[in-house]
């Protein structure tokens, strides 16, 4: 096999692995930022915050406005976007969900239709359109074993693994931590709702909020920035939780490997088209098959008679 | 020398004709049946009266509203038996297929088609849902609110059955009196027929399944059993909105699994009072004529009904219809204590 | 002392059930014949309402098996089951509290089993309603059937709840503590229908705290602790044995 035209063919196939397996890293990574908020929102507190996916543009709109309207530099911007949107998670706590916490189908109707509210919003005063979009951090790209990746990709990578190292951390380690899930198990074996979990519910929001801050000014420069993405920012965020299971950050981190590089596979062998359909389908079929998920601990779902 | 308070707390007592004419059915008096009869004729009296006066516009409004009530009345019919629906659209938009392909492809009339919707439809929601019965009502919620999304987007990367485009240049019905009129007739069938069903044992089962269900289990009733009866039911009638609306428009394309048919039903039922299929009635009448009267907002309007649907579900859970209903039974007086 | 094994129409074996890391029941086994009366007694927590639970169905078993009448019920649905005749009462009674008292029965009634034993139609459930609970003392002249479930007192609750179980027309019934916050005086009255059930042919099983009343109606008992079946017999062998009464410490019974 030493003839030349052997060996182009076998790198240029190894090239298509390698493009795949970078790209459906990114793609996974994404999909893993996507979810933190949602999951960490759940996993502490047991809220579905519907409005996860509105939050996620929002903070990028507010991002926008402070760097173009207020003109303050885009480290400021950014960082103002994150704590303004943990601001609102902890606002829509206080202000909607109070009267109806412990009613599951009503915190969702409730954060869903302020989530649309939001978005419908944004999109009412017009906020579509080229202009709007977030600066990358980083300029220019690598060539990792001839594949090309810009830095910016590189950095959502380096965030998200930093990010969910830190909330596994934070989550199984720290003695905040161990209290929120101490608290958290306590409170759903308690039929009473005190004070106490009130705050615990509003801090969850509002840090998962501010991760969706976070994941918006990573990702977003890369593309567009529209409300429509609030739309399918939400269905991966739910995916990748129904999939992997709720309350489990290994569930996160698997579930987004297997849809991310479900996405990639399916843009490249169907078309970009059928993207969406691969975590709306993945849903459905999680709950009807398995509704725990991969690693879900609440296996009373399954054993739901 | 201290200051006695005078502490006051609300009674509320039966308007004296209520405490008379409600449980005996041998009314003795003219007045006595009116007081019964009046809120149940007059709304109906009116919907019936109302295609005649109501023309070009606002005669279209009422059709919408009578259409969007049909929905409210299957999202009540579900809630009754504690399935919870955010996901209306899709029993529409499967409906509005099933109609506009039987008039696209076979170029059946609406005589035919609509009847083929309903039990199209009604059968093809009960089959889609019917797996994930015995899941919380969370998930439920969940995967009726990812359905039509999912449906929408198959429509739109296959391009089968119009694609993007949609099917257009459909059978319009034969004038304008018929579509009024079936869209008004309808809506009142279903009304009274939901409201009878929910009155007999039927409907007692079905709302004891919502209550405890595992209590109803150990009654040797197989509840999976009724409640894809129930999709079927509140499917069927659904279908039916989306197999007129395909008609209406002569048109039918992947718009019609679009959020807004799952949100206004939902707002109107959370408005009106969910329960009393009045109540989700009532809320369709106020709020499709008033999305119509704000139509210069666009897309606002949604955020509206977000914001309607917040308000109801927190500030007055049970519903301007049983606001209503007790002011009309009742009378408040402050009444001093002490 | 039991029936033979072709006798039995209900045949529990090894069963068992954990919980997170708890073992509620643990490999479990018994059999009962027509007509028998069996009490299943035992302190707090040692696993007879799981264990009724895993008979009808209501919590799926880890192992074991349960058979009715020759039939595999294991893990089968509860409205399977109740609909082969096997109904229980819920130590939490279970009714629907904003509804008439009768009309808790209508659903009971509204099941396929009783429309094929009332020869394929429903009939007049009100009517049925009103009968059965009649029948059960609660007088059919008087308010009490036509109130609110929710504004009668507990005793009637009880009994209201073991309407709704005879109302399926079980050939099997299972009591789970139907006697717990009853009155002397209402437990002397309801104690007489569960005799004429029995007489009538009824396979009972009671689980019951009230030891005293209990012991007067069984035909033999059983006692589980930390779900483990510690004993069964006759009352008096039962209450003999060392380790009941080490699992009852101190509680003094009176016998007969």
């Amino acid at each position: 096999m030493g003839h030349p035209l052997f060996k182009r063919h076998l790198s240029l196939e190894r090239l298509e692995e390698m493009s795949l397996l970078i790209y459906g890293t990114i793609s996974s990574i994404v999909l893993a930022l996507y979810a933190a908020g949602f999951s960490l929102t759940y996993g502490i507190s047991g809220l579905a915050n519907f409005a996860h996916g509105a939050l996620y543009i929002l903070s990028g709109f507010i991002a926008w406005s402070f760097l173009n309207q207020v003109e303050l530099p885009y480290f400021l911007s950014a960082l103002l976007a994150i704590i303004i949107s943990g601001l609102i998670g902890f606002g829509i706590y206080w202000g909607l969900l109070l009267r109806v916490r412990g009613i599951p189908l009503a915190e969702l109707v409730v954060t869903f239709a302020a989530g649309v509210a939001i978005l419908e919003l944004l999109m009412w005063k017009g906020f579509y359109g080229i202009q709007y979009s977030l600066p990358l951090f980083l300029e220019g790209g690598v060539e990792i074993k001839g594949v090309a990746v810009d830095y910016q990709r590189l950095f959502v990578i380096g965030t998200g693994v930093v990010l969910v190292v830190l909330l596994w951390l934070f989550v199984h380690h720290t003695k905040i931590g161990l209290a929120f899930r101490g608290m958290a198990q306590n409170e759903r074996t308690a039929l009473s709702v005190g004070i106490e979990s009130d705050w615990i519910g509003s801090l969850s929001l509002a840090f998962g909020s501010a991760l969706a801050g976070v994941a918006a000014i990573v990702i977003l420069p890369m593309g567009l920035m529209e409300s429509a993405i609030g739309y399918e920012v939400l269905i991966y965020a739910l995916a990748v939780a129904i999939v992997g299971g709720l309350e489990s950050t290994s569930g996160v981190i698997v579930a987004s490997f297997i849809l991310g590089f479900g996405q990639v596979a399916t843009a490249k062998f169907l078309s970009a088209k059928w993207m969406i359909i691969v975590p709306l389908v993945a849903i459905i079929f999680v709950l009807v098959i398995r509704p725990s998920g991969l690693f879900g601990k609440f296996k009373e779902l399954e054993e739901r008679i | 020398m201290a200051e006695v308070e005078a502490r006051y707390r609300k009674k509320r007592l039966d308007r004296g004709i209520k405490a008379r004419a409600d449980t005996v059915f041998a009314i003795a008096s003219f007045r006595e049946i009116l007081y019964l009869l009046l809120p149940r004729a007059v709304p109906v009296v009116a919907l019936l009266i109302l295609p005649i006066v109501l023309k070009g516009y606002w005669g279209k409004v009422l059709v919408y509203a009578c259409v969007f009530g049909l929905l409210a009345l299957s999202w009540d019919f579900l809630a009754c038996c504690g399935l919870f629906s955010l996901g209306q659209a899709l029993f529409f938009g499967l409906g509005a297929y099933v109609a506009g392909i039987l008039s696209y492809y076979l170029h059946w009339p609406p005589i035919l088609t609509i009847p083929a919707a309903i039990l199209g439809g009604g059968l093809l929601s009960a089959i889609l849902l019917s797996p994930v019965l015995r899941l919380r009502g969370v998930y439920f919620a969940m995967v009726t609110l990812m359905m039509p999304l999912l449906f929408m987007k198959m429509i739109e990367t296959t391009g089968l059955l119009g694609g993007t485009h949609g099917l257009s240049a459909l059978a319009p019905f034969p004038n304008e009196w018929v579509a009024k009129y079936l869209a008004v007739g309808g809506f009142l069938f279903v009304l009274f027929i939901f409201r009878r069903m929910i009155g007999e044992d039927y409907g007692l089962v079905l709302k004891a399944i919502r209550d405890d269900d595992r209590a109803v289990m150990s009654a040797a009733i197989n509840i999976y059993w009724r409640k894809t009866q129930a999709l079927f039911v509140a499917g069927a009638v659904g279908a039916f909105a989306g197999a007129f609306m395909t008609h209406h428009y002569q048109f039918v394309g992947m718009t019609v699994f679009a959020l807004d048919y799952s949100i206004l039903p939902l707002a109107a039922s959370a408005l009106g009072g969910p329960g009393t299929f009045a109540g989700p009635a009532l809320g369709s009448m106020i709020l499709i004529p008033l999305s119509e009267a704000l139509r210069a907002l666009g897309g606002l309007r949604i955020a509206l009904y977000c914001v309607i649907l917040i308000l109801s579900v927190i500030a007055l859970p049970e519903g301007i219809f049983h606001y209503i209903e007790r002011k009309y039974h009742q009378f408040e007086r402050l009444v001093k204590v002490g | 002392m039991g029936k033979t094994e072709e006798q039995a129409i209900l045949k529990v074996e090894r069963l068992g059930k954990h919980f997170g890391g708890v073992q509620a029941v643990h490999d479990v086994s018994f059999s009962l014949g027509q007509g028998e009366f069996l009490g299943i007694i035992g302190p707090n927590g040692s696993g007879k309402t799981t264990l009724v639970n895993l008979i009808t169905g209501f919590v799926k078993p880890d192992s074991g098996r349960v058979t009715y009448r020759g039939k595999n019920i294991t893990a089968r649905k509860p409205y399977t089951i109740a609909g082969l005749g096997i109904s229980r009462t819920f130590q939490m009674v279970r009714l629907f509290y904003n509804l008439p008292a009768y009309k808790n029965l209508i659903i009971p009634l509204s099941s396929s089993r009783v429309k094929k034993l009332r020869g394929g139609e429903y009939g007049e459930r009100d009517d049925v309603a009103v009968d059965l609970l009649d029948d059960m003392g609660f007088e059919r002249d008087s308010f009490v059937p036509y109130k609110l479930a929710g504004s009668l007192p507990h005793g009637y609750l009880k009994r209201l709840d073991l309407a709704r179980a005879m109302a399926l027309r079980p050939d099997f019934l299972i009591l789970d503590e139907l006697f717990s916050g009853m009155a002397m005086s209402e437990v002397a009255s309801t104690l007489p229908l569960i005799e004429k059930f029995h007489e009538e042919g009824l396979t009972i099983i009671m689980i019951e705290h009230r030891l005293k009343e209990l012991f007067r109606v069984v035909d033999r008992v059983m006692v589980l602790n930390f779900g483990e079946k510690i004993a069964e017999g006759s009352p008096e062998e039962v209450m003999g044995t060392e380790t009941v009464k080490k699992a009852y410490l101190g509680i003094e019974v009176e016998i007969g």
